[in-house]
């Protein structure tokens, strides 16, 4: 079962090469593409599931890993009970699977090491996905970046990517790590138990040693508009935002 | 290539499917996209300005735009990010109708919108015009809400729905098809659903 070959098509068989589970709602998936390309942090790539009578679906993924991680792309798919594609990936798929893609896609809600800091990052839910892109690669290619991530969860236990955060955090090089629990108090004395506001983001301001450059927020459309008004709120001003919104 | 173990999905009605283009699917409520935070245009300072090239032919404030000829439109919409709606209903000024209260036929065969965001887009001017695109100011007999493109969006429901400019604040037509925004960011020049061309990449 591989995928044709045909030069004009955008879209490529990937295997899955490995499969961890990250949160008990999030798992992490694996993609060797049979065409490998370079993307940038904050890309997305799109899949098609193609069922036997040709009927398809697809969906937009953001890329996890960092531009210059080998080992192929990371996609971290949030489980959507009465979804149609992410249950797939969560009861179904395989390490070993084909699953053809196409990408990477998006030119807009990307950070590259040239746009500079300092960068606010606020991602709520599986938003954190593209978020995680951009710290990743700030670590491996400029630590010099000044960089703030609110990051939003309903429970300490739903905190994607939770130990490598921390982790980063500790480190003490310029990453700060702002994480808010909508419906468990918080874990950490720096974090927050409720929803994102302006004072939040004004707090997560004063944490980057010089204003923002440019912010980034992603996540469901109702938290993207929520957070992007308390940014505004917060002073940050409309033209530095990038917004990314997963849809409903 | 088939999906192992992908069997179900959600298929449309077949009464549905011929409305449904290739690699959409049927969405109910009505999602939002855009690039940044949602701007808040008041009324009291909204305008619309028709262009060719540089310069300005004619502008109106909002009184004046709500003035002219009103026509409704209720068509399906197709969004890249792959949903599609079904009758959406709006109602607004036909381009057509613009052009005339400006006197002009369409000068140049390409048309850039413009938003007060400072996002633009590019369409085919004959793709605007003979009733196939409006300004609309109300969806569902309402003011659009700001998160909508409200005040007052681009409506071209034939190609994908990134085309219908949110805040729109003007049309600029242009000797040369030059992409906006988003089409310098990778999506497609035209964007015809029925063709997929979602990305540059497509044909
Ligand atoms: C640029 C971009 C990047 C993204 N990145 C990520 C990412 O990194 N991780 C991630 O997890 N997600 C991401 N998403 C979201 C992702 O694309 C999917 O929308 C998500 O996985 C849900 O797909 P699904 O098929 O499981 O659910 P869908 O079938 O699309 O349903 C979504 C929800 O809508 C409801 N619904 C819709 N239609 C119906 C219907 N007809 N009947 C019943 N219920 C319905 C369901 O209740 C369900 O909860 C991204 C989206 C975009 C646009």
């Amino acid at each position: 079962m591989s995928a044709e070959p045909s030069p004009q098509s955008p879209w490529q068989a990937a295997t899955i090469t490995r499969i961890e589970k990250r949160t008990p709602r999030v798992t992490s998936f694996w993609f060797q593409p049979s065409r490998p390309f370079a993307h940038l942090a904050g890309q997305h790539v799109d899949i098609r599931l193609t069922a036997p009578d040709g009927y398809q679906a697809r969906r937009s993924y953001s890329i996890a890993s960092a531009p210059e991680a080998g080992g192929g792309i990371e996609l971290a798919i949030e489980r959507l009970d009465d979804g149609e594609v992410s249950p797939f990936f969560h009861d179904v798929a395989a390490v070993g699977d084909e699953i053809e893609l196409r990408g990477p896609l998006g030119g807009h809600f990307i950070w590259e090491e040239s746009d500079g800091g300092p960068i606010l990052l606020v991602g709520g839910g599986s938003g954190v996905v593209p978020l995680m892109a951009m710290v990743r690669h700030r670590t491996l290619r400029n630590k010099a970046v000044p960089v703030a991530l609110v990051f939003s969860a309903r429970i300490w236990d739903e905190v994607i990517f939770r130990d490598e955060l921390i982790g980063l955090d500790d480190r003490l090089d310029g990453f700060n790590l702002v994480l808010t629990l909508t419906r468990e108090a918080a874990r950490r004395p720096s974090d927050y138990s409720r929803r994102i506001d302006a004072r939040m983001m004004a707090q997560a301001v004063e944490r980057l040693p010089k204003a923002p450059k440019l912010a980034y927020v992603c996540g469901s459309n109702a938290f993207v508009s929520a957070a992007a008004d308390a940014l505004i709120g917060a002073g940050v001003p409309a033209e530095i935002i990038r917004t990314e919104r997963y849809g409903v | 290539m088939v999906t192992r173990g992908f069997f179900s999905g959600r298929r449309p009605p077949s009464d549905t499917d011929a409305r449904i283009p290739p690699g959409q699917y049927l969405e109910q409520g009505f999602p939002v996209l855009s690039a940044g935070p949602t701007p808040r245009v008041r009324t009291e300072d909204w305008s619309f300005t028709l262009k060719q090239g540089p310069k300005p032919i004619k502008k109106w404030n909002w009184a004046e735009f709500n003035a002219l000829p009103q026509s409704k439109m209720t068509r399906d919409i197709h969004c890249v990010t792959a949903w599609t709606k079904f009758n959406t209903p709006w109602q607004g000024v036909m381009i057509d109708d613009i052009l005339a209260d400006a006197g002009i036929e369409p000068p140049t065969t390409f048309t850039l919108a413009h938003s007060f965001d400072g996002y633009s887009t590019n369409v085919p001017t004959k793709d605007l015009v003979t009733g196939k695109a409006m300004v609309a100011l109300l969806y569902e007999g309402k003011p659009i809400t700001a998160d909508h493109g409200g005040p007052a969006r681009l409506l071209v429901p034939h190609l994908y729905f990134w085309k219908s400019a949110k805040w729109v604040n003007g049309l600029q037509f242009t000797e040369r098809d030059e992409p906006g925004f988003w089409e310098l960011r990778g999506y497609h020049m035209y964007g015809d659903p029925w063709r997929e061309q979602r990305y540059s990449s497509d044909p």
